[in-house]
């Protein structure tokens, strides 16, 4: 004769693994149904002292760069702190109703800062290729870019702007790419 | 459950106000910023000047990384710093530090914030000489440092004729950012190293140029020119040069296009000279000048779509038939780079304008948001290496950028009277550099119908005639074909 409360304690051991088993099946199913790759980029948190910083936003309206001061958390080295500044930039510009408008899935790879006074941008090929097309919508994606890097970095007198590390001739169809941008050719064009 | 979130709501609150206040206050301080400006000859900068206990400080490792390999290490209450091969010690609080082995006083207290070393202003001049080795000279009033330059000094020179002009020349090239009011020029010099010519303030015997003065602040230069007349500035000698000028009074029709000017669309046809006529026979005494107009983009590449099916590679086909029509009968000679759906490279487009000696290039381009129109000056970029007559490929237009934000100017004030929104500026815009004769590129957008506009005949035909007439009024100082 099987004791009694060794016949409750397998059937509750039964039940335990067929719940188990049904729970499984169904956290299967979830996974399988949610896209196996995001096309929004993929870049880790900013860690580090949250600092004040004058981003240059582009308003298509009025067809300028307003200044607008944000506070960020920049990371200590020279290069990742621009980075960072670009992609708070592009945070403001992939927010709904935008100003100037970017696509979601545009990002800043990488940005080299190479002695003397001269930076690379590195776009990715999204943020191009799904860059609205116009000479006005263009050039004041570069101008914001490329002022807002200069203001916040100092030493920065000219900068190239290179997408997914090659040379292209223009973000999308218009505003040259292919030669460096003067910061003070360019400072000087937005104040006039 | 009521007892767990209550807290956190509230201090989420708590954090969304923090959040804000410190956002507003960052925003209202942004609009007076203090900044020293830094001129070297490995780097000119400009960095933000902090106010801690009514004291002016800036970032040590900031003020040094442009010059030279740094690098920091702080606990919160000492920062070790290295910059080519030279260790100093600070101590928060301290105006005590030691730098190569000796000891360095402060003028105030050295701070430490966040890890980030703050060292007054006033005591940049001893303490960057014991890091660069080499005598800097600091302007604490104006907040200028000056390190291993003297600086550039600017010469005056009146030119009394008439109408008079100001010669300002310098040793070096400059770049200013210059604005003009009634009577008045000014000229900023933000990343130039630019001092005193002597004296603040210079009256020249002239009734039409008064007076010019130099003034330093907040990291900048400043010269400031006074006149009795609307006043232009234009670079020459490499940029070394700034010749202010009074601004032209509008150019007189010559009698070869005596309806020409002003000439709308709005005005009926007979008052222009007939369509045949300025194919070649009324201009019997005058210079006959080229126009190459390009419309934009063709072939396989289609520029931007302005709808689902309406290209801007047509748009710009059309919009450039009408203004080679309208440049015609005002008695110019016209080419279109293309005049059929067929794709150029943008260096052809520039060889085909160059080639011709065309006395203007003018792009077309359309655009399906925003209203009215854009008129585009070249943006050079960094300029290649020019050797006498010949220029650097990239930064060709340089020589004729002066006419060409002349033409673009005339062009807005044209579309101003037609009540077409309108705004002008500069852009990196190929072929505009490349091209040695005045070049414009106009990117006509919408009107009031909406995209729809774009490939209206009347719309199209109002801009074009703006455009030519503005051209027109232009003439004389357009080279001419023999």
């Amino acid at each position: 004769m099987i004791p009694r409360h060794l016949l409750i304690g397998v059937a509750v051991l039964l039940v335990l693994v067929v719940a188990m088993a049904i729970y499984l099946h169904h956290m299967r199913r979830q996974q399988l149904a949610s896209p196996a790759v995001s096309s929004l980029p993929v870049a880790p948190p900013a860690s580090g002292p949250t600092e004040a910083v004058t981003l240059y936003v582009a308003d298509d309206d009025a067809g300028i760069l307003r200044l607008r001061s944000a506070l960020i958390p920049l990371p200590g080295g020279r290069q990742q702190r621009a980075e960072e500044l670009l992609r708070a930039l592009l945070r403001i510009y992939q927010q709904p109703g935008a100003p100037h408008p970017l696509p979601a899935a545009a990002d800043v790879r990488a940005i080299y800062l190479v002695d003397p006074g001269a930076a690379v941008i590195d776009l990715n090929a999204a943020f191009a290729d799904q860059h609205r097309s116009g000479i006005l919508s263009e050039q004041l994606t570069v101008n914001s870019l490329v002022e807002t890097l200069a203001r916040n970095v100092p030493g920065i007198s000219r900068v190239n702007i290179l997408v997914e590390g090659k040379t292209r001739e223009t973000l999308a169809g218009h505003a040259d790419l292919s030669e460096s941008f003067d910061v003070m050719t360019i400072e000087q064009a937005d104040n006039q | 459950m009521l007892f767990t979130t209550t807290p956190t709501t509230l201090t989420k609150k708590a954090l969304a106000i923090l959040f804000a206040s410190l956002l507003l206050l960052s925003v209202a301080s942004s609009a007076d910023e203090k900044h020293v400006s830094v001129f070297s000859p490995v780097a000119s900068y400009t960095l933000p000047v902090l106010d801690r206990a009514g004291r002016e400080y800036v970032g040590l490792l900031e003020l040094l990384d442009p010059l030279g390999r740094v690098s920091t290490q702080s606990d919160g209450r000492r920062l070790r710093l290295r910059y080519n091969g030279i260790d100093a010690d600070f101590f928060a609080g301290k105006t005590r530090a030691k730098i190569h082995g000796r000891d360095f006083e402060f003028s105030a207290p050295f701070l430490i914030e966040n890890a980030r070393g703050l060292v007054p202003l006033s005591s940049l001049s001893a303490l960057l000489p014991r890091f660069l080795g080499t005598p800097v000279n600091f302007r604490e009033s104006a907040r200028r440092l000056f390190i291993g330059t003297e600086g550039i000094q600017p010469s005056f020179r009146l030119d009394a004729g008439n109408p008079p002009r100001l010669l300002l020349n310098f040793s070096a090239p400059v770049n200013p950012t210059i604005s003009t009011e009634p009577g008045r020029l000014r000229m900023v010099f933000k990343r130039d190293p630019v001092v005193s010519p002597g004296s603040q303030s210079i009256s020249f015997d002239n009734k039409v140029i008064t007076h010019a003065s130099y003034s330093e602040n907040n990291g900048d230069a400043e010269i400031d020119v006074a006149a009795n007349e609307p006043l232009m500035a234009s670079f020459s000698n490499d940029r070394k040069t700034i010749v202010v000028a009074v601004v032209a009074p509008a150019v007189q029709q010559t009698p070869a296009a005596p309806s020409a000017a002003g000439t709308g669309s709005q005005n009926p046809a007979p008052a222009r000279p007939a369509a045949n006529n300025a194919a070649g026979n009324t201009n019997i005494n005058v210079h006959r000048v080229l126009a190459v107009v390009d419309p934009a983009h063709g072939g396989e590449e289609r520029g931007a779509a302005l709808t689902d099916t309406l290209a801007e590679k047509d748009v710009t086909l059309g919009f450039a038939r009408l203004l080679r029509h309208e440049l015609e009968i005002r008695g110019f000679a016209v080419a279109l780079v293309r005049d059929s759906d067929i794709a150029l490279t943008l260096d052809q487009r520039a060889a085909a304008a160059n080639v011709a000696r065309a006395g203007i290039y003018i792009s077309l381009h359309a655009v399906s948001q925003g209203s009215g129109a854009q008129v585009y000056t070249a943006l050079l970029p960094v300029e290649g290496t020019s050797n006498g007559v010949f220029h650097a490929w990239n930064a060709a237009q340089a020589p004729a950028l002066p006419v060409s934000r002349m033409a673009a100017a005339a062009i807005v004030a044209e579309m101003q009277k037609r009540e077409f929104p309108v705004r002008s500026s500069s852009a990196s815009l190929r072929p505009l550099n490349n091209v040695f004769m005045p070049a414009v590129a106009v990117e006509l957008a919408p009107g009031t119908d909406g995209v729809t506009d774009l490939t209206s005949a009347n719309y199209q035909q109002r801009a074009s005639a703006a455009i030519a007439d503005a051209v027109v009024s232009l003439r004389d100082r357009l080279g001419a074909q023999p």
